[in-house]
């Protein structure tokens, strides 16, 4: 059922957007009246259960009844950077193989690539 | 809500839960003028914060009752609930034990588990067009329906779903993946986070391999490429062929966690 298995993806990233609405709201001072946000600077770990471009859509359905009509969410999507936990060499991984590029352990620490956090809110002046 | 005709099943409905309560102190934060004349307020925050603050509350929780928590996740159709029925079977009485079950919808698995004599709590996300995951507000609500003094192990059995689960601790103490031969070798390289997240992987439904092509070492090689040195235990749920293995993994981590 692809519909279905396509739902799942859509519906995921919808609980994760309206996270993403709730603290962006939240960060709007409260001495401020009638902003209007013009982006918010998401930072996307390539790790996460994310789809940039389903969170993107979400984002843009429910943002509108909400102060953040019209922003743009813009998502910074960083690399899975790992370092090997007995010979400590650091290296991005591109594909799904955790484990160390040059000695082959399997004792690893990921060092990035697993965000999901609201950097900012950038605000028309 | 108890459902009538299931003395231990209590039914929970994910809108009583949906929304955590919380409130954020507003500091307005540092702020900063860009060239494209906007003005920026640095937030930074983690997306899910609410959320692995509620597991951490939760982990706390279940510290304290002395219960561990095990979160079982797979894709749909991989045979969790059977294992579950069978891994109940062979650790009760010894180990007292209880069931949170999720399901976007129908109570199936519940009144399949609730035989065991376990006490089950039954999530359907439904209400929300159908969760893809447990979150951890609603573990929070379940437990609570829970006699926890009268729990040592809490089997969670999570939305049938490789990708989101994985991204929403709940406040469990380890994460086992359920994989089924029935499902392509490489599905722990096409859902990496999924096996990296865990601390154990089942390959059940071994019991079909003769009348299929699938190449076991293959899918183990895999899950040990994406999660190197986890322990992978290959069962039949159906006949409890290599079921022994299993039980006595969970008995080894419950033991671990004790004072």
């Amino acid at each position: 059922m692809r519909a279905g298995v396509l739902g799942e993806f859509i519906l995921h990233e919808m609980g994760i957007a309206m996270q993403i609405i709730e603290i962006a709201t939240d960060s709007i001072p409260d001495d401020m009246e009638n902003v209007i946000v013009e982006r918010v600077n998401l930072k996307v770990g390539k790790l996460a259960a994310v789809v940039p471009d389903s969170l993107r859509f979400c984002f843009d359905i429910i943002a509108k009844d909400t102060p953040l009509k019209g922003a743009k969410l813009v998502i910074k999507e960083i690399d899975v950077v790992a370092r090997c936990n007995d010979c400590h060499t650091e290296w991005t991984i591109t594909e799904p193989v955790f484990s160390c590029k040059k000695c082959k352990s399997g004792s690893i620490e990921i060092l990035s690539g697993r965000e999901l956090d609201i950097d900012s809110i950038e605000i028309a002046e | 809500m108890q459902i009538s005709g299931f003395n231990n099943f209590k039914y929970c409905h994910h809108h009583e839960f949906h929304k955590p309560h919380h409130t954020h102190a507003k500091t307005g934060g540092h702020v900063e003028v860009k060239k494209s004349g906007t003005r920026e307020i640095k937030v930074v925050r983690r997306v899910l914060d609410v959320n692995e603050k509620m597991a951490r509350q939760n982990r706390e929780l279940f510290k304290e009752k002395g219960v561990f928590v095990l979160n079982v996740m797979s894709s749909p159709g991989s045979g969790k609930t059977t294992l579950l029925e069978k891994t109940l079977d062979e650790i009760m009485p010894e180990i007292k034990c209880a069931v949170i079950v999720g399901d976007i919808c129908t109570t199936n698995d519940a009144d399949r588990l609730v035989k065991t004599g376990a006490p089950v709590v039954q999530i359907n996300t439904d209400e929300f067009g159908g969760d893809c995951h447990l979150a951890a507000h609603v573990i929070e609500k379940s437990a609570g329906s829970l006699d926890l003094d009268a729990v040592d192990l809490l089997i969670v059995e999570n939305i049938g779903n490789l990708v989101c689960p994985a991204e929403f601790d709940i406040g469990e103490d380890a994460r086992v993946v359920v994989l089924s031969v029935t499902e392509g070798e490489d599905k722990p390289v096409k859902y990496p986070l999924m096996f990296r997240e865990c601390d154990a992987a089942i390959l059940n439904k071994t019991d079909l391999l003769p009348y299929l092509d699938y190449d076991r070492e293959l899918a183990v090689k895999y899950i040990h490429q994406v999660h190197p040195d986890i322990p992978v235990f290959e069962l039949s749920a159906k006949t409890k062929e290599g079921i022994g293995p299993w039980i006595d993994w969970i008995k080894g981590m419950m033991s671990r966690k004790k004072p």
